[in-house]
């Protein structure tokens, strides 16, 4: 009697179309248990009330390059306050036929930015480009050199100031915040608690107290006769409200530091400047990377503040714009308009620490 | 001969760490204290210069403004102190109430963060990001538009239920007229407060003692309901409403919480509930799996694997990003100078334009907050010692 032999392999049973797929997808992600499938139900209503109308509104009875009169009657968004004023809201009160220069400019500040988002590319040249970007930037903004026209910094606004404030700040604080942890880890006891105190003071108040105190109480502290424009006296108080955020920042690396390391510098007869510069600080800062590009978006966020204080940033452009009788009442699409530009900004920079929190944490 | 003659030889003051260290010390302090000499020689002179009285002594003279809301009795004869106070209790106020409630929806978004429901958790995450990202003056000015150019004037005042009111004056609803009974019922619900407390206490030791356990949480609520309930019908069950009236160009009677508060309140709230969230889900996400397996395998049931096990463990995480949260909420608070809110950086605001004493102004700004961050600080620390691990 032969054996019986299979000699084509059985068929394979699919799996079930209720598991795999959308269905399957379905029922494990939303319709798993009767509360989660309520919850999907309830919030399938909500997004069908509010999604449609919302993009009704933004994009299909929406005007898009008309005057002011001509908004009033649609029913949508009014995104012509954008189209129509796009060069005010981003450039301020800088000279019209010059503001090509703000826009070169940025571009050379993106463009560093963007060289510098890899890793591979942290030289030494990097730092002679970013010096070189910075004072081409500043002579660009500046003038008065070479064939530019000369423009006063109180001409300076929209976004540029943004970022000049930004970038100008978290250099300055950076370096400052630094000094300042070391000062609060220091074993000197008067150096120790000259630091706490400022750290403590600084991040106890408002930075709002600071920019009022930048441009009520800063001239007073001067000599007569010397007298700094309002942007410098603001980004003052940005620099010392940052930099003891930072300090606290920097400690946290500081603290994760084992003992081990201190005591093998030490025993290879390293003082404790070459022991911070060649051990300490390059692990320590490279521990902090996240939580510093964390407090450099809050950084960015806070230069809005400047509004307060009555200099012309990207929020403080667009309100001019608002007070216009032609464009009085469109505040809604002025400020989305504000806001995607600071999402964008933030999201791009908190996406880049999460991408380098992963590539720092493969590497160890 | 050459180990003697090292321990003989004297060393210089500059090798010899110790003394080196002192005369870093004593030339920071030099550096510190010629700077602040400078500074205020120089803030003197210019104070002469501009004959500006010092001192704080304008705090007694008549303010002479108005300020829209306020807590206690305030009118435009009263001193300047008294306008700062009204200031800074405004300030407390927004910063509680936003407080709470971003304690509230922080928790409720870090929640839906860790959802299996795939939509809420990524409705969460988007509002988290979202809501992260854009800066808080901003969103202060946004809701503070949206209140004024979409809700119309009083007189079309949107009326959603019977007694409330919404227009760009404000949220204008019905309140009990006040009576003595409400004043009872408050001290009835304090009572129940006090009540439960020693209920509490004598449930657990009956649960050590005879391992029965008690519904505390239950009768709790109900103790917090009945209580006053019981006050309201022996009082006489007062119903009647201090309703709102249109009475010329603004609403009469009944309560009206100004666009400027709700703006700051819901911007702020919003903000930092995006920060709260993150805080949370974080510390969720820090008790590991195994404590809830164990939990269920020594046969707890759901909510007292969450209430005894999970919770307290996830607080200790929990709790130092969300106290500066809350210290961030209320220094952030200050923003409702942009938006007309007088709360104390206003108020102060309008003193020093009105004195010129800036220098007392924003030194008096910067004690206030200092006093607020100490104490929310001081307090929270005291609770994070009271939830902190006890280790051997």
């Amino acid at each position: 009697m032969e054996a019986y032999l299979q000699k084509t392999p059985a068929e394979t049973l699919k799996p079930p179309v209720t598991s795999v797929g959308v269905i399957g997808w379905a029922r494990s992600n939303l319709f798993n248990g009767w509360l989660n499938s309520l919850l999907t139900i309830v919030t399938l209503y909500f997004l069908w009330i509010v999604i449609p109308p919302l993009i009704r509104w933004a994009f299909i009875d929406s005007v898009w390059n008309t005057s002011g009169a001509v908004c009033r009657d649609a029913d949508g968004a009014c995104w012509s306050i954008i189209a129509t004023n796009f060069r005010f809201i981003l450039f301020g009160f800088f000279p019209y036929d010059q503001q090509w220069r703000p826009l070169i400019a940025m571009l050379i500040l993106f463009g560093l930015l963007f060289y510098s988002r890899d890793r591979n590319h942290w030289t030494q040249h990097l730092i002679y480009a970013w010096i070189i970007g910075l004072v081409m930037m500043g002579v660009l903004m500046r003038g008065g050199i070479l064939w530019l026209s000369s423009v006063e910094a109180t001409q300076w606004g929209g976004l540029p100031l943004t970022l000049l404030l930004s970038i100008f700040g978290l250099t300055a604080a950076y370096p400052l915040g630094v000094i300042l942890a070391l000062g609060r880890q220091s074993k000197m006891p008067t150096i120790k608690w000259m630091s706490i105190v400022y750290i403590e003071l600084i991040r106890g108040v408002p930075l709002i107290s600071l920019l009022f105190m930048g441009s009520f109480i800063f001239p007073l502290f001067l000599p007569e006769g010397v007298n700094f424009p309002t942007i410098l006296r603001a980004l003052v108080a940005i620099i010392i409200f940052t930099a003891a955020y930072i300090a606290e920042v920097v400690r946290g690396g500081l603290q994760g530091m084992e003992r081990g390391q201190y005591e093998a510098a030490e025993s290879i007869g390293l003082n404790y400047f070459l022991t911070m510069r060649l051990i300490i600080l390059p692990q320590a800062l490279k521990i902090v990377i996240p939580p510093t590009v964390q407090q450099l978006i809050s950084a960015f966020k806070d230069t809005s503040l400047v509004v307060i204080i009555a200099l012309f940033d990207l929020l403080k452009t667009s309100q001019t714009v608002l007070s216009n009788p032609e464009w009085m009442g469109f505040s809604r699409e002025a400020y989305i308009f504000v806001a995607i530009l600071y999402f964008l900004g933030c999201f791009s920079m908190a996406n880049y620490s999460r991408k380098l929190e992963k590539e720092l944490s493969t590497e160890n | 001969m050459q180990v003697e003659n090292s321990q003989t030889e004297k060393v210089p003051f500059w090798l010899d760490p110790k003394k080196r260290a002192i005369v870093y010390q004593i030339g920071s302090l030099c550096m510190v204290g010629l700077l602040a000499y400078y500074l205020v020689s120089n803030t003197l002179t210019n104070l002469e210069k501009q004959s500006v009285a010092t001192g704080f002594g304008f705090l007694n003279k008549e303010s002479s403004f108005e300020i829209g809301e306020s807590l206690i009795s305030y009118s435009a004869a009263s001193s300047y102190g008294r306008a700062l106070i009204v200031g800074a209790l405004n300030t407390l106020l927004v910063s509680f109430i936003g407080i709470v409630l971003t304690v509230i929806l922080g928790t409720f978004i870090g929640i839906s963060r860790l959802s299996t429901n795939w939509l809420v958790s990524k409705l969460a995450a988007i509002y988290i990001e979202v809501f992260q990202d854009i800066p808080i003056l901003l969103q202060l000015f946004f809701w503070y538009a949206l209140f004024y150019e979409i809700l119309p004037g009083p007189r079309q005042a949107l009326n959603p239920f019977a007694g409330v009111f919404m227009c760009n004056r404000g949220l204008v609803f019905a309140i009990p007229e006040f009576q003595a009974t409400h004043a009872y019922m408050g001290i009835s619900f304090l009572a129940g407060c006090i009540a439960i407390y020693f209920l509490r206490r004598w449930a657990r030791q009956r649960q050590a003692n005879t391992g029965q356990i008690f519904p505390v949480f239950r009768v709790s609520v109900g103790i917090l309901l009945l209580f006053p309930f019981i006050t309201w019908l022996v009082g006489g069950t007062p119903t009647a409403m201090s309703v709102p009236e249109l009475k010329g160009f603004n609403f009469q009677g009944g309560v009206n919480v100004s666009p400027e508060f709700s703006a700051l309140l819901l911007g702020l709230v919003l903000y930092t509930a995006a920060f709260v969230a993150e805080a949370v889900r974080a510390g969720i996400q820090s008790v590991s799996k195994g404590q809830r397996e164990a939990a269920m395998s020594i046969g707890l049931k759901t909510n007292q694997v969450l209430q005894l096990v999970i919770l307290p463990q996830a607080l200790r995480v929990i709790i130092p990003p969300l106290t500066s949260q809350m210290l961030s909420l209320t220094k952030n608070s200050s923003l409702a100078v942009a938006i007309g809110y007088p709360d104390f950086v206003s108020v102060a605001n309008t003193t020093m334009n009105q004195t010129g004493q800036s220098l007392e102004g924003v030194a008096l700004i910067m004690l206030v907050y200092l006093i607020f961050s100490l104490s929310t600080s001081v307090f929270m620390n005291w609770y994070n010692k009271k939830v902190k691990l006890v280790e051997r």
